[in-house]
């Protein structure tokens, strides 16, 4: 398959890939170093544009297309991983809104998300409920025109920094996962208390939140699609953002490889350059194929979201799957070629090595991806 | 024995001094009280006198509690201690195996240079003949132990001969004049081991500190490999085995499907199969049989499992094992150093399919 990427596509990833390598490269290692979230970062996104590619020029976004969010979360996350989630948890809050808001909910909470003047985050998981989403506890009672909040969600990535916050919570405690409702709380008005920070193997400027909901009020016109239709939004939501965490271990293969390339070209052993050996050639040529058949697989997948194709939800597992073990494996095999030097952190590789083992985790575990696709299979 | 220390001290120390980026002193120092700094020191000279199977035994045991003690322990046992052992004249031996099995000095091994890794034979440290010594210069790096070793071997070019032939092996204590610590790395693991650069600046070493022949310095430096191979060998499967054992507990506590099931039963099985290749190849080095091929394939074969086990450990404890200060985390940040030092991965397999195809 081959993917026509649009004029205008291109454009907007040539803007990208200009824009990271002058000004998100050069911060890479600093903001794994210190842990900080880089606020400079998501300022220099939301004043060019790139936090409004998640969602249609109706809504005072740019494009709304799963391809062209892709396409930005790759760039991006060949430099740096960290900085690619201010875009891809961008899309993750939007996709809520986007897919069961109601038209007055997506004209009035979007735009402030499209400009960058917020950015958005996501809570679903729970302390006792990761893979098993159904089995959350966060409860929201109704009280006359207005909802009130209480839980825990843990894991929540940039739960700290958003302005806007989409969560799940029950409504009806008896009725299981059809009890789950989906709600957007607007920070100035619905304040969530972060409880604590998580310090991580990998994408360490990412900040990955605990959050603790109590007593908050969320008006009624916050909700999202009738009570109990949570669930089937959080499983749409997710179908739509796999294909970016695809996205991302992509991007994050393609930045390790693309320096470990041009490393066992320069490097000398033997008197000769080491990728004159063909131990190292058949290295190279493993993780290039890897990474062809893994980005037609993302943008697959991202083109199927975007024609809401049938088979979406299948693919877009498949995608995120694939994409995020192969990540795995070749920024491993990136670190071995450079030896010694991509032990240390005097080199980008080992970065990028411990940012992709969490695109194997977060957005439901690979094994929840074999789950969803050996149901389709079997359906 | 040995497991009653990594268990009781070692272990205890393991997130701290990985958290920290320190030196497990208490560890290192329990581990000498009880004699492990000698294992492979005869009783004659203060050590434990054992064989190349207790050598693993023990670094495996240790690297169960805490991959960077192991690493320290490993990287004295074998590679800092054995050229001693192995080339040293009776001189050198009753001076410095002493001092090294008690533990008062730390060993190292200095081969590896900025531009010389795989290719050591390309090594530009020189040694000069002065007199009745020799002045050291260059640079040594991604020397283990760095700052806190006592003694380093340190290997350097003596001939004019630009190939393996012209090096010759020196003890260097780390208190002769012009021996500096350069560098200390920053690392993605093993961060209570410190790896750093050596450098050497116009450093006088006696020609009694030379091990072995002028020009038999990379016979020493292999050989003390070959056996140094089988400690690493040691260290992947206490990280792996400890990945295992942890991995289990977890799927015990909160329950587990068939999906993880499958991952633990090809994870246990790696690592069993590993093992195996391990105590053959340091049953063969105790028995003085050839095990070079064997030493490369059980480092090759146990450092990859290590890596795939403590992924696949990850991948079972999910979001909870990437918080930094998780177990599950630190071993696959720990594991990957194995399939580069010692030689890498590619140049054990350079080694095994030489050994297979000559002759």
């Amino acid at each position: 398959m081959d993917f026509e990427f649009s004029a205008e596509q291109i454009a907007i990833r040539d803007t990208i890939r200009e824009l990271v390598q002058d000004r998100v490269a050069p911060r890479a290692a600093e903001i794994d170093q210190t842990g900080e979230y880089p606020r400079d970062i998501e300022r220099l996104f939301a004043d060019n544009g790139i936090l409004g590619i998640p969602f249609p020029e109706d809504y005072g976004g740019i494009s709304g297309s799963s391809v062209t969010i892709c396409m930005g979360i790759e760039e991006i996350a060949k430099a740096c991983a960290s900085s690619s989630l201010i875009l891809a948890v961008q899309a993750l809050g939007a996709y809520p809104i986007l897919v069961a808001g109601s038209e007055e909910q997506k004209k009035r909470l979007c735009p402030p998300l499209a400009s960058g003047d917020k950015v958005a985050a996501y809570a679903l998981s729970e302390p006792g409920s990761g893979s098993d989403a159904a089995a959350m506890k966060t409860r929201a009672k109704k009280h006359g025109s207005e909802y009130v909040l209480n839980g825990t969600k843990q894991f929540i990535t940039h739960g700290s920094v958003a302005g806007t916050l989409v969560v799940f919570a029950q409504t009806d405690p008896n009725a299981n996962h059809r009890g789950i409702s989906a709600f957007v709380l607007e920070r100035e008005t619905s304040p969530w208390k972060v409880e604590k920070l998580e310090h991580k193997l990998g994408i360490r400027g990412s900040p990955t939140a605990q959050i603790v909901l109590e007593d908050v009020k969320v008006p009624a016109a916050n909700r999202l699609g009738e009570e109990g239709a949570g669930f089937k939004i959080a499983l749409a939501v997710l179908d739509r953002s796999r294909p970016g965490i695809g996205a991302q271990a992509l991007g994050i293969a393609e930045g390790a490889f693309a320096y470990a390339l041009n490393y066992v070209k320069e490097r000398q052993q033997f008197g000769q350059p080491i990728s004159s050996f063909q131990g190292i050639q058949f290295m190279l040529a493993d993780i290039a194929t890897q990474i062809e058949a893994s980005r037609h697989l993302v943008f697959q997948a991202a083109t199927k979201v975007d024609s809401k194709a049938p088979d979406l939800t299948k693919i877009a597992a498949m995608a995120k799957l694939f994409a995020s073990d192969m990540a795995m494996r070749v920024t491993t095999d990136c670190v071995q070629l450079l030896g010694g030097y991509g032990y240390i952190s005097d080199y980008p590789v080992e970065r990028m090595m411990r940012d992709a083992k969490i695109t194997q985790i977060y957005e439901g575990t690979n094994q929840i991806q074999r789950v969803v696709i050996a149901r389709a299979l079997l359906r | 024995m040995v497991r009653e220390i990594a268990q009781g001290v070692v272990r205890p120390l393991a997130a701290e001094v990985d958290r920290d980026h320190r030196f497990p002193d208490e560890a290192v120092e329990a581990a000498a009280e009880s004699g492990l700094m000698g294992v492979l020191i005869p009783r004659q000279y203060g050590g434990a006198g054992l064989d190349a199977v207790a050598f693993a035994v023990c670094i495996e045991e240790l690297a169960q509690a805490c991959a960077s003690t192991a690493v320290i322990v490993d990287v004295h046992t074998s590679v800092g201690t054995e050229p001693i052992l192995l080339f040293g004249d009776e001189e050198q031996k009753g001076r410095w195996l002493p001092q090294l099995a008690s533990g008062e000095l730390l060993g190292a091994f200095a081969l590896t240079e900025p531009a010389s890794g795989s290719d050591a034979a390309s090594l530009k440290t020189t040694a000069r003949r002065n007199g009745n010594g020799y002045v050291l210069n260059g640079t040594k790096v991604f020397i283990t132990n760095i700052g806190r070793a006592g003694l380093y071997v340190v290997f350097a070019r003596t001939g004019p001969d630009d190939g393996a032939s012209g090096i010759s092996a020196f003890l260097v204590p780390a208190g002769a004049p012009g021996v500096r610590v350069g560098q200390v790395f920053h690392k993605m693991g093993l961060n209570g081991s410190p790896t750093g650069e050596l450098v050497l600046e116009d450093v006088n070493v006696p020609a009694a500190n030379r091990l072995g022949r002028e020009g038999q310095g990379f016979v020493v430096a292999m050989r003390a490999l070959d056996s140094g191979r089988i400690g690493i060998s040691g260290q992947a499967l206490g990280i792996a085995q400890a990945a295992v054992d942890e991995a289990r507990e977890l799927m015990r506590e909160r329950g587990h499907e068939q999906g993880d099931d499958f991952t633990l039963a090809d994870m246990a099985t790696r690592v069993e199969s590993a093992r195996l290749l391990a105590y053959q190849a340091a049953w063969l080095c105790s028995r003085g049989r050839p095990f070079t091929r064997q030493a490369s394939m059980a480092k090759l074969h146990c450092t990859d499992t290590a890596m795939q086990v403590t992924l696949d450990a990850l991948q079972i404890a999910g979001e909870d094992g990437a918080r930094a200060g998780s177990p599950f985390e630190r071993h696959v940040r720990d594991a990957k150093a194995l399939q580069i030092y010692e030689g890498s991965n590619q140049v054990q397999r350079v080694v095994i399919a030489r050994e297979l195809l000559k002759g």
